[in-house]
């Protein structure tokens, strides 16, 4: 090996902050390669992916609303993550809310009072966080891994939701296409400006921010569950409960992703359809990472991923680029971040030396 | 013995070893002769652990020179050691629990050795030409730790071997064991077989080597014949001009009880983990008791019972109880609420959480004492009592930012110990708190603890290292297969006495709630 990596012993400060530059100029460098192979103009391209959706403020908007669900679900996992509990059911929880909020939307069809929203709301936050809660159960009563549990149940959940859209909860006036009816008025998040689609969820999305901010950084409860991930043993010597812990984790994890998802139906679409998130619970995996577990990361990094979304579909509606390249893009995105993180926590030395060492070996032998 | 014509067995010249950031061995010289004893001395850290590694092919030096009877030789791997005649027994066994003796050494010797029943005969002769008695057929998680430790001897005796390294062996053995193993490694050497003995413990050290090297940071601070220096002088040479390391401390009686510990038998769910069996004791407030007993009778099942990581149902609260109040069901936030202060065994992992800075490794424990207001952290409190614990026990460290990982053993052991006493605890129960620690700050950790005492705070210290106790400890007692001896006072007790109660040779505890009212332990 010509490269070798040493450990540094401690992070590296200036490197927390330059690795993601780093990251970026390596994807921007690779990407306009990957275009100009395939015959396409680089900044062009690349123009089209990144900066032509954010043009005008519709397009900021629109960043917005995309960026909405994938925080919250971040925001959630983040709280997961540090205790070391491997929630991947974001997306799960996500549509049960969707499910629950629309159900109980679709109750309240006639009620005009605010009340309705808050019941709405409250209706998708709960039972995501009782979606969770089954993998919470199951992790803590049997041991059972919680990733497993976690992703089989988004399996369940979409299905619930698939059935239900088909189903119970199909409009009956809907000439039997799978969707519910449009919700009444008072079910829905209010639009922040008349123009765009920006709703009111992005209130609630910054409490959940600032709530998550507090909760982490702040209080005793996220240093309990910060030390429960790293050291569990620690954690059982001091006698945080691990139990509670990981019930919390879960619960608030699970809460908030079904926020986002009933957000998305009580505000950009209006109604439950089978669509209601194009991976939202996955991307914020990658999100929560990539934010590095800290809710103003993340804020940064669902932003970055809602302008991929935005940037893909823009390529493929003006430049006829397939998806794929620009789900290839996204990750190679992704690669180069994780890869630059190395350097954090190593040294890159070049072995210039090999060669002396060869022959010394050979004179020694 | 040696002679000045024939080359020694092995010479190393200038070797160094450099780490990133850490220069782990600094031209080190050493050499030792055949049929020599040589001690290896130093402190965790003085780079023992790196020069071991390098003669037995582990790892290569940066630099100098490594001569095997006269010859330059470039140590690549351990198979080449070990087909050089080096073996070497490691500090932790590297043994199959579930495989028998023979099973065990011939997965060592590889294929070419022959299978473990054809070893058998040859097992059992090498064993018993050095005296030390051992059953090829069982199976090694039903022997004790010295019987472990003979496996692995005996493994590196089956080949010709010409130089035994061995990590600190006796850390693990009572000291009879100890005395059987240096029977058994002075017949070596009187075979001519050379052996590299690495110790901290000075008694031993001189009982038993010839000739010592000493190392410090990574240099030879000294050689010397162990037999004509004084433990301060070799003390000093571990570790360069430390104040207070010699002292003895006077011995107390104590006043009234604190913890009591009533008939506590408990049962342990591994298999291979000790139970504890009507377990008595008794910690008065102004003392320090002693438990002795050689790691893996029990010591940490009693340690997690007290500390609250392991918990008794409600109906027998009572067995632990602190001042007269039951807390054998109590989680430990809940017993450090009512005055009790831990020390674990492990530093890193369990008493402070490597990643984590020093600071919040002070909130770890001392949450209760008004760090915590509504639910949020007191973030320049918290700040605040680490610098305090820093500073009133001299803590190496560049600030309370520091991950507790980057703290030496010794350093880190200051801290913990510090953040327990600024706790103002009834009691302190302490794990081997100077396991690993370099002779500057176990003085340190010895006279923080005797001035809690003075305090008149209740101690428990269970420790494998008897000169230690016998130091500290008012009273001394030792677990030996889930059972505690009965506990004598320090002052009245010869270290012999405790070897037999290790080895558990000692009476059944009386039915009697005074335990410094009890008989003597009567040997067998």
């Amino acid at each position: 090996m010509l490269l070798s990596l040493e450990p540094r012993g401690e992070q590296s400060r200036p490197m927390l902050w330059l690795s993601p530059l780093l990251a970026a100029v390596l994807t921007l460098l690779s990407g306009s390669l990957l275009f100009a192979l395939l015959g396409h103009d680089p900044l062009e391209t690349l123009h089209t992916l990144l900066i032509a959706p954010l043009a005008d403020w519709y397009g900021v908007s629109e960043l917005l609303v995309k960026a909405l669900p994938i925080l919250l679900c971040a925001l959630g996992l983040a709280v997961a993550y540090q205790a070391r509990i491997w929630n991947i059911g974001a997306e799960g929880q996500l549509l049960l809310g969707a499910l629950a909020g629309s159900a109980m939307a679709l109750q309240l069809l006639d009620m005009d009072s605010r009340w309705a929203l808050v019941w709405v709301v409250l209706a998708g936050t709960v039972a995501g966080a009782a979606w969770a809660g089954i993998t919470a159960w199951l992790r803590t009563q049997f041991n059972a891994n919680e990733i497993l549990t976690s992703i089989m149940l988004n399996y369940i959940a979409l299905n619930l939701l698939l059935f239900f859209v088909h189903g119970p909860l199909k409009d009956p006036a809907g000439f039997n296409f799978p969707e519910s009816a449009m919700f009444g008025d008072a079910s829905r998040l209010p639009l922040v400006s008349e123009d765009g689609r920006l709703h009111g969820g992005l209130y609630l999305a910054l409490l959940a921010l600032v709530a998550v901010w507090v909760l982490l950084q702040k209080s005793f409860l996220g240093f309990q569950i910060k030390v429960l991930g790293l050291d569990r043993r620690a954690a059982g010597f001091v006698g945080f409960r691990e139990k509670r812990l990981v019930w919390f984790a879960l619960l608030v994890s699970g809460a908030l992703a079904g926020m986002a998802g009933v957000g998305e139906v009580a505000g950009p679409i209006g109604q439950l359809v089978p669509q209601v998130s194009p991976g939202y619970g996955y991307a914020a995996i990658t999100v929560a990472f990539l934010g590095r577990l800290n809710p103003l990361g993340i804020v940064a990094a669902s932003l970055l991923m809602a302008l991929l979304y935005l940037g893909g579909e823009n390529a493929q509606m003006t430049m006829n680029l397939p998806q794929a390249i620009t789900q290839l893009f996204q990750g190679m995105m992704l690669f180069f971040l994780l890869a630059c993180d190395v350097l954090i926590l190593y040294r890159p030395r070049l072995k210039w030396k090999w060669a002396q060492r060869k022959a010394l070996a050979e004179a020694t032998t | 013995m040696p002679t000045p014509t024939s080359p020694p067995r092995l010479q190393l010249t200038a070797i160094s070893k450099q780490y990133p950031g850490c220069l782990a061995n600094d031209r080190i010289d050493l050499s030792i002769a055949p049929g020599e004893i040589r001690a290896l001395l130093g402190e965790n850290g003085a780079g023992k652990s790196t020069l071991m590694k390098i003669i037995y092919g582990v790892t290569q030096p940066s630099s100098g020179e490594l001569r095997w009877h006269g010859e330059v030789m470039k140590m690549r791997d351990p198979a080449m050691a070990r087909g050089l005649g080096i073996g070497m027994v490691f500090q932790h066994f590297s043994l199959f629990e579930t495989l028998t003796v023979a099973e065990n050494i011939a997965l060592a010797m590889g294929t070419a050795a022959g299978t473990p029943k054809q070893l058998e005969p040859q097992i059992r002769e090498v064993s018993q030409r050095y005296g030390m008695a051992l059953e090829p057929s069982r199976l090694v998680h039903s022997l004790s730790i010295g019987e472990r430790q003979r496996v692995e001897i005996v493994r590196c005796l089956m080949q010709d071997i010409k130089l035994l390294i061995l990590d600190e062996p006796t850390s693990v053995l009572t000291p009879q064991e100890a005395d059987e193993l240096f029977v058994t490694l002075r017949r070596l050497a009187a075979e001519g077989c050379s052996i590299l003995f690495i110790s901290h413990k000075l008694g031993e050290v001189r009982a038993l080597c010839q000739s010592a090297t000493v190392l410090r940071g990574g240099r030879v601070s000294g050689h010397c014949v162990p037999a004509e220096c004084s433990d301060l002088e070799l003390a000093r040479l571990m570790v360069g001009d430390a104040e207070g390391l010699e002292s003895s401390y006077p011995k107390v009686s104590g006043g009234l009880p604190r913890l009591r510990v009533d008939d506590l038998s408990w049962h342990n769910p591994d298999p291979f983990g000790c139970s504890l069996s009507q377990i008595r004791l008794e910690v008065r407030s102004g003392e320090i008791v002693g438990i002795a007993g050689v790691a893996g009778n029990g010591q940490d099942e009693l340690l997690a019972l007290l500390s609250g990581e392991t918990r008794l149902a409600r109906g027998e609260q009572a067995r632990v109880s602190l001042d007269g109040a039951p807390i054998a069901h109590l989680y430990p936030d809940a017993r450090r609420t009512l005055g009790l202060a831990f020390v674990p065994a492990e530093r890193l992992g369990h008493g402070a959480v490597p990643d984590l800075s020093l600071s919040d490794n002070a909130l770890l424990t001392a949450f209760q004492q008004g760090l915590v207001s509504r639910g949020l952290v007191q973030r320049g409190k918290v700040r605040e009592l680490a610098d305090e614990i820093i500073r009133r026990f001299a803590v190496k460290t560049p600030n309370a930012n520091a991950a507790a990982r980057s703290l030496s053993g010794g350093n880190l052991q200051k801290f913990i110990l510090g953040r327990e006493i600024l706790q103002n605890p009834k009691l302190l129960v302490a794990a081997h708190p100077t396991w690993g620690v370099d002779v500057g700050a176990a003085a340190a950790i010895h006279r923080a603890l005797i001035a809690l005492r003075d305090a008149g705070a209740a101690i428990l210290v269970i420790s494998e290292d008897l000169d230690e106790l016998f130091q500290i400890s008012d009273r001394i007692g030792a677990l030996c297969s889930g059972k505690l001896s009965p506990l004598a006072a320090t002052a009245h007790t010869e270290a012999v006495e405790v070897g037999r109660w290790m080895a558990g040779e000692f009476a059944p505890v009386a039915p009697s709630h005074s335990p410094a009212a009890a008989p003597a332990a009567a040997p067998l």
